[in-house]
């Protein structure tokens, strides 16, 4: 009976149990959601990295590691890569040449990562052939085809058939230089990464620094079916090639360990995102309290019947803290299912923020989120509405036990 | 059969500047069976000696003995278990529970003591029969007049099987009808079921029909008769 008493107690003031409702239910409505969009946003930013360029998995020469010098190669790759490609989980491979570099236009010069890419192999790694915004993905029959990202197309003041010169240092340590014909432009999500990164043809670039193509590589990307297979792939590929690995012929690197900012950006925006809706619970816990110990005030003259007629102090703490955790979950369950419908409304038709693309591609985030959380958060957020509405009760409870029976009963409302 | 015993009860709000003695020394029995009224003018102790009785207030000092046992010496949790299972009340303001209906209403205290819901449903209707409202138990007391809310609440206050009920000015609020009406119920109630009233009044209509008259002035009594 006591739980019956406490639910048509929530209801008594029906207008101001709604309004407490609507306020917890779009204040979690707001913290919950903005938990998803910016969930949304990290996830894109690692999707938008893995399938630009870096994948899930990457293997170089652990000597290459330390300053990025191309002499330092993965010997006969291919048996590598096929191997690699045995696993049921890899989608694609990609064997790389990569090599720092300068650019240079008539105008100015940058400082860019080459890429040396077997065309049509790259084309199943990642995804720099689809973001091509002008000319085409190589695929022309000039000789030393370039393809370069659109901000550093505007950097060196360059466009489609110009000429750039990549000078880059051979494996022997010389410098030197060749004429590259842009082919195509791309842009990414990310333009730190346009910048930066410069496409060419496996052969032109191993030919430029005297790398045996066939042979070496400085880079194998791995892409995997899906981004939560990376630690299982991982675990299997070192179990594999454990004898390179300790020999140290090949270090395997996945996407968190190659990009840890990525990683980091993810996890403190989740953490932060689970603080700012702490913050909204315990405002929203005020609110609980006030509406709670205006309940109780209300009613001093019926709670000094309660205790005078024998209820105990342990059954009245329980009826407010059950009215309480009712008012609190009502609000709760109505917020969750709203923040469930927004986010699975706009984790399917996205959210066009191209108002604000160049900002946030600097960022190196997509223009258009796609909100998203799993649904352990729905139950863990719901775990924390149901904490506060006890946390919340203790005091309008305590307010109500030290009441005197004797006075309460004759409380003038 | 003496039921009440009070020893030399006193009560003293010392809350402010001066001391006020609200019960001075009083030492009163009441029998089983009995329909007693403490009377006297506003602020003579009326209310301060039945809640002393009903356990609901701490005496400054004095023993209130019930069925040999000394109220006070019990622990506050005690105290409160001891109202659940021993005494019935009924307040001016008839504070019933708005979102409970009648029957819920008089089923509650039942439900504190863990009675079976099948004695409560019978027990319920009995006494929703005997204060004459058994076609109005499905109704919300806002939907009552006062009168019928006063019968609710003297139901709830038998419904615990109480050794005696202390009702503190219940026909305040009431007309005449309503109160000679909720009277002859509480009369018949005394008589039928032997159910001990203690009443604190000032309501000559209660007087009348009291068989003993407690007098109070300045926290004394001051006047002990039977009517």
């Amino acid at each position: 009976m006591i739980l019956s008493i406490a639910w048509k107690n929530v209801w008594r003031n029906k207008w101001r149990s709604l309004i407490v409702i609507g306020a917890i239910s779009l204040g979690l409505l707001g913290g919950i959601f903005y938990l998803a969009f910016t969930k949304g946003m990290a996830q894109q930013q690692i999707n938008t990295a893995i399938h630009s360029y870096i994948a899930n998995i990457q293997l170089h020469n652990p000597k290459y590691l330390i300053n990025g010098e191309s002499k330092y190669a993965i010997p006969s790759y291919r048996k590598i890569v096929d191997k690699i490609k045995e696993l049921p989980e890899v989608q694609a491979v990609g064997a790389r040449a990569v090599s720092q570099a300068m650019a240079s236009s008539a105008v100015t010069g940058a400082g860019v990562m080459i890429n040396g890419v077997d065309v049509e192999e790259e084309k199943e790694v990642s995804n720099i052939y689809s973001k091509i915004v002008d000319g085409g993905y190589f695929g022309t029959k000039m000789k030393n085809q370039a393809v370069i990202g659109k901000k550093l197309a505007d950097k060196l003041n360059v466009r489609i058939h110009s000429k750039i010169v990549i000078t880059v240092q051979t494996l022997s340590g010389d410098i030197t230089y060749g004429a590259f014909r842009i082919a195509g432009i791309y842009k990414t999500d990310n333009s730190a990464f346009d910048v930066s990164n410069v496409f060419v043809e496996k052969k032109a670039l191993a030919d430029l620094i005297g790398m045996d193509y066939q042979n070496e590589t400085t880079e194998i990307a791995v892409l995997l079916k899906h981004n939560n297979m990376t630690g299982e792939v991982l675990k299997k590929l070192k179990n594999i090639f454990a004898e390179k690995i300790k020999n140290g012929e090949i270090v395997i690197r996945p996407w968190n360990k190659i990009q840890p900012v990525l990683e980091m950006l993810n996890n403190m925006t989740i953490q932060f995102s689970f603080f700012f809706v702490m913050i909204i619970l315990t405002a929203l816990s005020f609110g609980i309290i006030n509406t709670m110990l205006m309940a109780i005030m209300e009613r001093t003259r019926e709670i000094g019947m309660l205790m005078a007629i024998g209820m105990s102090r342990m059954r009245l703490f329980f009826m407010i803290l059950i009215e309480t955790v009712f008012l609190s979950v009502t609000g709760g369950a109505a917020g969750l299912f709203l923040s469930w419908l927004a986010i699975t409304i706009t984790g399917k038709t996205g959210i066009d923020l191209s108002a604000v693309a160049e900002g946030l591609n600097s960022l190196g985030y997509g223009s258009f989120v796609y909100p998203e959380i799993e649904p352990e958060f729905y139950f863990m957020i719901g775990g924390l509405v149901i904490v506060t509405a006890l946390l919340a009760s203790v005091y309008p409870a305590r307010r109500a036990l030290k009441m005197n029976p004797a006075e309460a009963v004759r409380h003038e409302a | 059969m003496e039921i009440i015993k009070t020893v030399n009860l006193q009560k003293t709000y010392a809350e402010s500047a001066v001391p006020v003695r609200a019960v001075n020394d009083i030492s009163v029995s009441f029998d089983a069976g009995e329909f007693t009224a403490i009377v006297g003018p506003s602020g003579c102790g009326k209310t301060t000696l039945l809640n002393l009785i009903g356990g609901l207030d701490n005496p400054t000092s004095g023993e209130v003995i019930i069925d040999g046992m000394n109220l006070y010496s019990l622990k506050p949790k005690e105290i409160t278990d001891f109202r659940l299972k021993n005494i019935g009340f009924v307040f001016q303001a008839y504070n019933l529970i708005p979102v409970l209906s009648a029957k819920e209403n008089v089923e509650f205290i039942m439900n504190l003591q863990g009675v079976p819901k099948k004695e409560r449903d019978e027990r319920v209707e009995k006494l929703l029969e005997q204060v004459g409202l058994k076609d109005q138990m499905n109704r919300r007391p806002g939907e009552l007049s006062g009168g019928q809310q006063q019968r609710i609440a003297v139901a709830r206050a038998l419904a615990a099987n109480p050794k005696f009920v202390l009702a503190d000015e219940p026909t305040a609020n009431l007309d005449s009808a309503s109160t000679n009406n909720l009277l002859d119920i509480m009369l018949k109630l005394n008589e039928t079921e032997n159910t001990t009233f203690i009443f604190a009044t000032h309501d000559s209509r209660v007087m009348k029909k009291a068989r003993r008259l407690i007098e109070l002035d300045d926290g004394k009594v001051i006047a002990d008769k039977t009517n």
